[in-house]
């Protein structure tokens, strides 16, 4: 039975689950034998939690045949990119200096997901502080991509895009900061919606850029992404930029919007540096639009394209430099045992606590705020980036949503860019600006390469109207077969 | 941007609270060196006149009634600390 339901979306497991057919237990021990029998190449956990997963699989199944099923989301396993906080479990931000740090209490997320059924079942690797674009920065090592172990995930949120793609999770929680959802989802061939910055609240998600962090989901389809979306979103008094904003049925929704749309496709972004394989399945996807009746329009966002990643990270680096200014060794975390006074134990807690493009970014962040560059780095960015929201603003304003590349290229091989952080930082060139302007971006599966690696279809939506979003995506997912593809890993 | 943008990685690591090693001074500088020249194109924007902006969520001034709400008990909160002694964090001695 458990290699049956290894690559089912939870959609279909809720059903399998409702009618009796499949139990929660059944469900948590398939996925610990596919994750025992496959993660020990694709490393996309940092551990899971075997027994606390059964013992709340056992509680769903005992509440199911007591009638009081909480929803479709009770009964199935989630993976967590380990980032964000599960009561007990974990919390590594796949860093040394949180290498034994234990979650005191729950994410908002996590409540949410938990009230609704859902098993916490393990923690997925990630960049350091998700700090990378290819989960090579994690302490712990890299996960590989699935569809090819010698390629990176992508990432930063690598680890919850392979797991689904190995078929370990039927769906996953990662963060995205500037693409960290959506090009790993890309390059592993799953969907990764990244909602609205403000949908989902962000307590109890380890802080790296506050102003661009966003949760979000990977899944195996488009109403995979719906159900987890509708799960976790919501106004939270916890996290401040959190917006009160209503949360409509986001499956439900999925069968109400038909279309047709008006959709914009950024000349810019199919430009130089765009791989030709990649250019050709997205405007393949483009025309499927077309031929369905909506109205594709060429628009242009000049500035998103050409500034968008240095605006990032000066704003990203100044963010985290003050953000992982707690990390001193003194409350929790990593303490070093070398230092020579009190002021010298956070000099060499983070030493020894930090990886290099933690330490880079801090570097660089700092230099972006001191005395005397404030003005010139972190202010004019922040103006520019006003400059590269109103564009997608007056864009989004004739179009219901925009058509891009999530990446562009596919998966590149592990070591190819590690060495170079300024060639990995203009990977996510098509992603970045999404979150400058707080937008919901999801990635859909859209073909393959001729050597088999999985390419990205990016969506871009107007703020809160991730049922849109969803339904366009959905519209393409249907008449296309490229979600029901899976890895061999033999 | 008419500011030298050369950084004084020395001073910056001081700043940061990090202890670097030579060849990680040597490294970074080079490596933010090309960050640094690759963000000068923000120079060429006209950003006249322009708000800058700091997140982009449509909220301001978000108020919390000031009342008493259940925290962590002591054991929870100081599990994770690096070295306790009765209900409280052990730091080495900052005075002398």
């Amino acid at each position: 039975m458990a290699d049956d339901l290894i690559y089912l979306p939870a959609a279909r497991l809720a059903e399998l689950l409702g009618s009796g057919e499949i139990s929660s237990v059944g469900l948590v021990q398939a996925c610990l034998a596919r994750t025992k029998a496959v993660d020990g190449r694709v490393k996309a956990f940092n551990s899971c939690d075997e027994a606390g997963a059964l013992a709340l699989a056992q509680a769903s199944d005992q509440r199911r045949a007591a009638g009081q099923a909480r929803g479709p989301l009770d009964g199935i396993p989630v993976g967590f990119k380990d980032v964000i906080a599960v009561a007990g479990q974990p919390l590594t931000c796949s860093s040394k200096i949180l290498a034994d740090f234990i979650s005191p209490y729950d994410a908002t997320v996590t409540e949410k997901l938990k009230a609704a059924g859902a098993i916490p079942f393990g923690r997925l690797n990630m960049d350091e502080f998700a700090m990378g674009s290819s989960t090579e920065n994690s302490a712990f090592g890299p996960t590989a991509n699935p569809w090819d172990l010698s390629r990176v995930p992508g990432g930063s949120s690598g680890g919850s895009a392979a797991a689904v793609a190995a078929g370990e999770m039927p769906v996953s929680l990662g963060s995205d900061t500037g693409g960290s959802i959506r090009q790993p989802a890309a390059l592993c061939g799953v969907v990764g919606l990244k909602p609205t910055y403000g949908l989902v609240s962000r307590y109890g998600l380890a802080a790296y850029a506050s102003s661009l962090d966003q949760i979000g989901t990977m899944a195996r389809t488009v109403e995979d992404a719906a159900l987890v979306l509708g799960t976790i979103a919501g106004h939270d008094p916890r996290d401040s930029t959190s917006f009160k904003a209503e949360v409509p049925d986001y499956r439900a929704e999925l069968g109400r919007r038909k279309g047709p749309w008006r959709l914009g496709v950024p000349k810019e972004f199919f430009g130089a540096g765009l791989d030709p394989e990649v250019g050709a399945a997205v405007r393949a996807a483009i025309e499927h639009y077309r031929k369905a009746g909506c109205e594709i329009r060429e628009v242009s966002l000049p500035l998103a394209a050409e500034y968008a990643i240095a605006v990032y990270y000066l704003i990203a680096t100044a963010e985290a430099s003050s953000n992982l200014a707690r990390y001193d060794g003194v409350r929790y975390g990593h303490r070093s045992t070398k230092a020579k006074d009190a002021v010298d134990l956070y000099f060499q807690s983070r030493a020894e606590g930090f990886g290099d493009e933690v330490k880079r970014r801090i570097i660089l962040g700092t230099h972006v705020l001191s005395s005397g560059y404030y003005d010139a780095y972190y202010l004019r960015a922040q103006k520019v980036r006003s400059l590269i929201r109103n564009e997608f603003t007056t864009v989004l304003r004739d179009c219901d949503a925009l058509l891009s590349p999530t990446s562009p290229t596919a998966a590149f091989k592990l070591g190819e860019k590690s060495s170079d952080p300024l060639a990995m930082y203009l990977t996510d060139i098509y992603t970045i600006s999404v979150n400058l302007a707080g937008l919901p971006g999801i990635s859909v599966p859209c073909g393959f390469t001729g050597g088999g690696l999985p390419i990205g279809l990016q969506m871009i939506g107007r703020p809160f109207d991730e049922a849109g979003l969803l339904a366009i995506a959905r519209h393409y997912e249907r008449a296309h077969a490229w979600h029901t593809k899976h890895p061999l890993l033999s | 941007m008419s500011v030298n943008s050369d950084l004084n990685i020395d001073y910056l690591a001081n700043l940061a609270r990090l202890a670097l090693t030579g060849a990680e001074k040597e490294k970074f500088s080079r490596q933010l060196g090309d960050i640094l020249h690759y963000v000068e194109k923000l120079k060429s924007v006209d950003v006249a006149g322009v708000e800058p902006m700091a997140h982009a969520s449509p909220v301001f001034n978000v108020w919390q009634e000031d009342t008493a709400r259940p925290g962590l008990p002591v054991e929870e909160a100081l599990r994770n600390a690096p070295a306790q002694r009765q209900h409280m964090i052990v730091v080495p001695k900052v005075v002398e």
